[in-house]
């Protein structure tokens, strides 16, 4: 069995962060959808923070790792708030139809 | 025991913040006294820091935040541009139908936030601040959320932001981890050019970074934000949140990243030179003023950053100098803007100022004016900010640089000029009604005065940025 090491979980944390962005760009659906993409990006740093810090012995990593998910939570609230005010203006969370602004 | 006088106008703005909340549940009908309050809290804790002026550099909490005279000048400014925002908006609000309570509070917090970061020195905190700032930020732009334009606005605005928070998020952690701290003079001590992985964490701070400040290639948010956010909003990002990003630039570079000179310059001169020639040739075509003020911006941040990228003292002093002729010169268009209301709604197309001179002579003049200085023409303030920032840049003999930045402003005078055209030479149209708002008419006196007799006496400003010594 090989040992599991630092560079395995950072391939992880790239590759989560990597399906964050392209589900962001690529998207062409719905808007849930880039929320969780969002969510992604975070999950993917939150990863890489904890295994540097338990592989640096070094606390920091941890407690950033806890700053970011309380901000996650609270981008998450705002952006489905911003998503539902949205619906209620267009009726629609179609990424496609979202063209008013244009120039 | 740590001194907490200098830190007394954050720890003010926060208590307030909550005392005005409660203020608001519970007062039926308050928003006309939120919304004084929050000037006051601005102006009281604009005096707590001039209260607690001082020369040396004082660090808190275990260096995790800084009081050097970068972050005290930079939280001026930002407070002052508050309060005018603030004050030049007040009327606009009110015809809007936006007028809520949450509005001067969403706005205390976002400056909090900036504060925050102008004077973050580790990572955690600079990233608590960034989020204070840009939550407060979305729902402003999303505010009048009875129409769609804004509510697209403040959609697009949080995916995109909300991007560039996660990209500059994973820089940090990458730095994190190959540096083993998140202190920034720690940062500086143990980061190492060998170790790739303290490259990709810069390019992708900077990345995060340049989306904040809207530079080219990471602009596409701006034009669609600043068309679809009431204009009191527009206003306020278009100078308050650039502030506080350009001070957190000039951190990164120049604390933490500084040993990476040559990987990071090359960034900052692409960064810039796109950004020149980007902002004078998209703004050609557009007929919305709202979204050519965008684009203008964009061009405007790309001479900030080519103060940045020459990496000396000089240069930085000028950026600021820059940025702070910027911020008051669009004050004043902004305020500008706030006059062309006729019946109940505003006007914010091209096409609308047609005549204007004929109607309103002192309106049209202060926009010759500050279009004048934004196109960069002699004697006016936006010249000068102009000349500094190419003198810094051929002193490093980057002429390159120097020769594109010339080019594009005059490009970019063509578009500026095309709007004084329009306003004196065109057939007037209806008359729009009479500015009655002392607030909005002293605001838009003193930018246009300001930037109108600046060559008098331009020490005034030089002095107060030459104390600011970064290297």
């Amino acid at each position: 069995m090989t040992e599991i090491g630092l560079g395995h979980y950072l391939t992880l944390g790239a590759i989560i962060f990597t399906i964050g962005v392209i589900g962001i760009f690529l998207n062409r659906k719905n808007l849930i959808v880039i929320l969780m993409s969002i969510e992604l990006l975070l999950l993917a740093v939150n990863i890489n923070l904890v295994s540097f810090s338990i592989f640096l012995n070094d606390l920091s990593g941890q407690i950033f790792t806890f700053f970011i998910l309380t901000v996650a939570a609270a981008e998450a609230a705002i952006g489905l708030a911003i998503i539902v005010v949205y619906y209620r203006n267009s009726g629609t969370i179609l990424v496609e139809e979202i063209d008013k602004l244009k120039g | 025991m740590e001194n907490f006088n200098f830190i007394l106008s954050e720890i003010f703005i926060s208590i307030s913040i909550m005392i005005l909340l409660l203020v608001g549940v519970f007062k039926k009908n308050s928003s006309n006294l939120v919304y004084s309050l929050a000037i006051i809290v601005l102006v009281i804790s604009l005096g707590l820091i001039f209260n607690s002026h001082s020369k040396d550099e004082i660090y808190f909490f275990k260096d995790s935040y800084k009081i050097d005279q970068l972050s005290i000048f930079m939280k001026i400014i930002t407070i002052i541009s508050g309060i005018f925002v603030l004050i030049a908006s007040f009327n606009y609000i009110k015809s809007e139908k936006i007028f809520k309570i949450e509005y001067g509070i969403l706005i205390l917090c976002s400056i909090l936030g900036m504060l925050v970061m102008i004077s973050a020195y580790d990572l955690i905190v600079f990233y608590i601040g960034l989020e204070l700032q840009s939550l407060a930020l979305y729902v402003l732009a999303a505010f009048n959320r009875n129409n769609i334009k804004s509510s697209e606005a403040g959609l697009k605005y949080f995916v995109l932001s909300a991007l560039s928070s996660g990209i500059l998020l994973y820089g940090c952690s990458l730095i994190y981890g190959y540096s083993g701290t998140t202190n920034f003079d720690l940062i500086a001590k143990n980061i190492l050019l060998t170790e790739l992985g303290n490259v990709f964490g810069l390019v992708f701070i900077l990345v995060g970074l340049a989306f904040k400040i809207s530079a080219v290639p990471f602009h596409m948010w701006a034009p669609d934000v600043y068309e679809g956010s009431p204009t009191s909003v527009t206003l306020f990002f278009a100078i308050v949140p650039k502030v506080a990003a350009l001070t957190v630039i000039i951190r990164f570079l120049y604390v933490p990243f500084v040993t990476l000179i040559d990987q990071w310059q090359v960034i900052i001169i692409f960064l810039s030179l796109a950004s020149m020639i980007f902002g004078a040739i998209a703004a050609i075509g557009q007929k919305n003023l709202k979204r050519l003020i965008a684009y203008s911006s964009i061009g405007h941040m790309g001479y900030a950053l080519a103060g940045l990228a020459v990496g000396t003292n000089s240069g930085i002093q000028n950026s600021i100098i820059y940025i702070c002729i910027y911020l008051i010169m669009n004050l004043g268009i902004f305020c500008c803007l706030f006059t062309l209301k006729r019946n109940d709604k505003f006007y914010d197309n091209v096409e609308d100022l047609s005549g204007l001179s004929k109607n309103h002579p002192l309106i049209s003049f202060s926009f010759l004016i500050l279009l004048f200085s934004l196109a960069g023409i002699p004697p006016l303030a936006g010249f000068f900010a102009k000349f500094y920032i190419f003198i810094s840049v051929i002193e490093e003999s980057m002429y390159f640089l120097a020769i594109v930045g010339l080019l594009s402003s005059v490009i970019s005078a063509f578009y500026y000029l095309r709007i004084i055209k329009i306003i004196y030479f065109d057939e007037a149209t209806d008359k729009f009604d009479q500015v009655n708002d002392l607030g909005l008419k002293i605001t838009l006196c003193l930018s246009t005065i300001i930037i109108l007799l600046y060559f008098i006496y331009p020490s005034a400003l030089i002095d107060l940025v030459t104390n600011i010594n970064i290297i």
